[in-house]
């Protein structure tokens, strides 16, 4: 909150771990040890799933674990073809509205953000405030009055309709980080931009936006995922049409009253979580740096 | 007014479009909802525009207010769910932070693989959290699920985790702790990395043992960091929804106040969208207390925020 961009420079030449040669060789054991048990922890579930996917429903059910039981690729093939509902239409959904989301979402987000770590302009504090209350309000119980909103606008069970109330969520908490990440980019190169002739949108634009990569990256990341994984808005605005459902609310087809499809199930969200981590691949690089800047500016 | 728009334009044409959107999607719906709580409204009385039926329902005062506060189990129970959702937040909260912090410690140290460790533990934040959910509840099961496979093969008890008792509620605790540790994990390690390396060289200088280093260099480098996640994190925690709703369902021994409000919302005969706005309005004024509470608190500690 109080570190400026110079004190940043230093960090990064400063930046010294504890050597490996500084550590015994018992340390380093230990060190190792708890990576790999945390790192078995995160990953099991995943990989429970996975293992899952390949085996038909009724061994999926069965009491005694094993890692291949008549395991194939026929969940898969059954899902892609179409036999448990239109999983590709779905999937089509999904990403439109996800892409849509982090588009709109970032560049709102980025153009409030920039605004408010160099701008100083009546009412910030309030903004700046109002974007923390926002996150506190149930967003389950605005469902009534924005299903009213939505359809007085006439969005009502439109993938734009399900993008604005995305964004809302998005907004806040990505206009803070980025915030956060433009106050760490010293603003000599503002006014360097604009001794040269750049309007302000021209600075923002043309040289702030390449420069806060990482923040940017952090926050596509935050707002794809918010899109992608959301359940509550998506089963009460949507149609109920096979065709305008999204991934998330079509999965609930395999969770029936009393009887899981466990083995397909798993597949589809094997072939639903593959792009989140694509996704999340991409931008891992820039995490560490783009959330801790704008966590750290707050 | 001239003098102040030619200043200030370029600000307010930056932040114009997320205020607008806030203000249509997010404020108006939530003076709405504050109007909903002093009403009757449910699925009965509701304006339909597809039915083309005008609003029927009517003020009732405080009423909604009473009959929540009053505790009654038919409202779901506000005092007793409130204790709970505050057990569920700080377990929820307190795990996230000290697991997230102790393996962003590990990871700043210079370490084989730490590419690879690190990929691997932000794994759980990456994975859709309905997906998650569907992956644990499945792990969770009484019958075959993994967990209780494993602790049958080594002789332990296997209790029905999903069940009606509070083995539920720690079901879904360490399920909500599995998601949320990455976060706090990644956001830590980043301030962690912020801290000046000449920091522990002095303090090695001046003979600190580890544990002062951690005590006295660390923890006040990361402070402006936890303060922030730590809210944030409550924050999310207390609205935390899908997770409880996907795993353990309309479950009783797992009921917060956000999931309460849902079933009010969508479940039973008639929606009942009035007491399910009170819900709405009584969970935000105990996180707008707990806010400035939290705030100031750091403000006495010297904070600026």
């Amino acid at each position: 909150m109080t570190l400026d961009a110079s004190s940043l420079q230093v960090v990064r030449a400063t930046d010294r771990r504890l050597k490996r040669s500084d550590r015994s060789a018992l340390a380093s054991v230990g060190l190792h040890a708890g990576l790999i048990i945390a790192s078995l922890v995160a990953v099991f579930p995943v990989f429970w799933v996975l293992v899952t996917s390949f085996k038909p429903d009724a061994r999926a059910v069965e009491t005694s674990p094993k890692l291949f039981n008549e395991s194939s690729l026929d969940n898969y093939t059954r899902i892609l073809g179409g036999e448990k509902g239109a999983f590709l239409t779905w999937f089509g959904n999904s990403v439109l509205i996800a892409l849509l989301t982090t588009v709109i979402a970032v560049f709102l987000s980025a153009t409030t953000g920039y605004a408010a770590s160099r701008f100083r302009f009546p009412g910030k504090r309030s903004l700046m405030m109002s974007f923390l209350v926002v996150q506190m309000f149930p967003f389950a119980v605005l469902i009534v009055p924005l299903y009213n909103i939505l359809i007085a606008l006439g969005l009502q069970g439109t993938s734009i309709g399900l993008v604005l109330v995305y964004c809302t969520t998005a907004v806040p908490f990505c206009t803070y980080m980025l915030k956060g990440y433009f106050d760490t980019i010293p603003t000599d190169i503002d006014e360097a931009g604009r001794v040269d002739g750049l309007s302000p949108f021209g600075v923002f634009w043309r040289l702030i936006m390449p420069l806060a990569k990482p923040g940017l990256a952090v926050t596509s990341f935050y707002a794809f995922l918010t899109a992608w994984g959301e359940v509550a808005f998506a089963s009460a605005f949507l149609s109920a049409a096979d065709e305008s459902k999204t991934l998330a609310v079509g999965l609930q087809v395999f969770v029936q009253q009393n009887r899981t499809e466990w083995g397909h199930l798993a597949a589809a969200s094997i072939l639903v979580a593959i792009p989140a981590v694509i996704v999340f691949y991409l931008v891992q690089r820039f995490l560490v740096t783009g959330l801790s800047s704008g966590a750290v500016k707050g | 007014m001239r003098r102040f728009l030619e200043r200030h334009w370029y600000a307010y044409a930056m932040v114009l479009p997320v205020v607008v959107v806030i203000a249509v999607l997010v404020l108006y719906p939530l003076a709405q909802g504050v109007f909903f709580t002093f009403t009757n409204i449910n699925e009965a009385n509701i304006a339909n525009p597809v039915l083309d039926r005008p609003a029927t329902y009517e003020g009732v005062g405080f009423k909604n207010y009473l009959n929540v506060l009053s505790g009654d189990a038919s409202y779901g129970a506000f005092w007793g769910t409130l204790v709970r959702t505050i057990i569920w937040t700080f377990g929820c909260v307190f795990f996230h932070y000290t697991i997230g912090l102790g393996l962003a410690l590990l990871l700043n140290r210079e370490v084989k693989g730490r590419t690879l460790y690190r990929v691997l533990l932000i794994l759980p934040w990456a994975v859709p959290a309905f997906i998650s959910a569907f992956a644990w509840k499945y792990m969770f099961n009484a019958q075959y699920g993994i967990i209780n496979q494993l602790l049958r093969s080594v002789g332990l008890p296997d209790p029905v985790w999903l069940g009606q008792s509070d083995w539920a509620l720690f079901a879904v605790i360490v399920v909500n702790v599995w998601l949320g540790v990455p976060f706090m994990m990644v956001a830590l390690l980043g301030g962690l990395q912020s801290i000046p390396g000449d920091l522990y060289e002095a303090a090695e200088m001046d003979g600190a043992t580890p544990w002062q280093r951690f005590r006295n260099v660390t923890l006040p480098g990361l402070r402006s960091v936890s303060s922030t996640v730590i809210l944030l994190g409550i924050i999310w925690t207390f609205n935390m929804f899908p997770v409880i709703y996907l795993i353990a369902g309309p479950n009783p021994n797992t009921r917060i106040l956000v999931t309460y409000a849902f079933e009010r919302f969508f479940s039973g005969a008639s929606r009942d969208y009035a007491v399910a706005s009170t819900y709405g309005v009584l969970i935000l004024s105990v996180l707008l207390v707990f806010a400035s509470v939290y705030r100031r608190a750091l403000r006495k500690q010297g904070e600026v925020w």
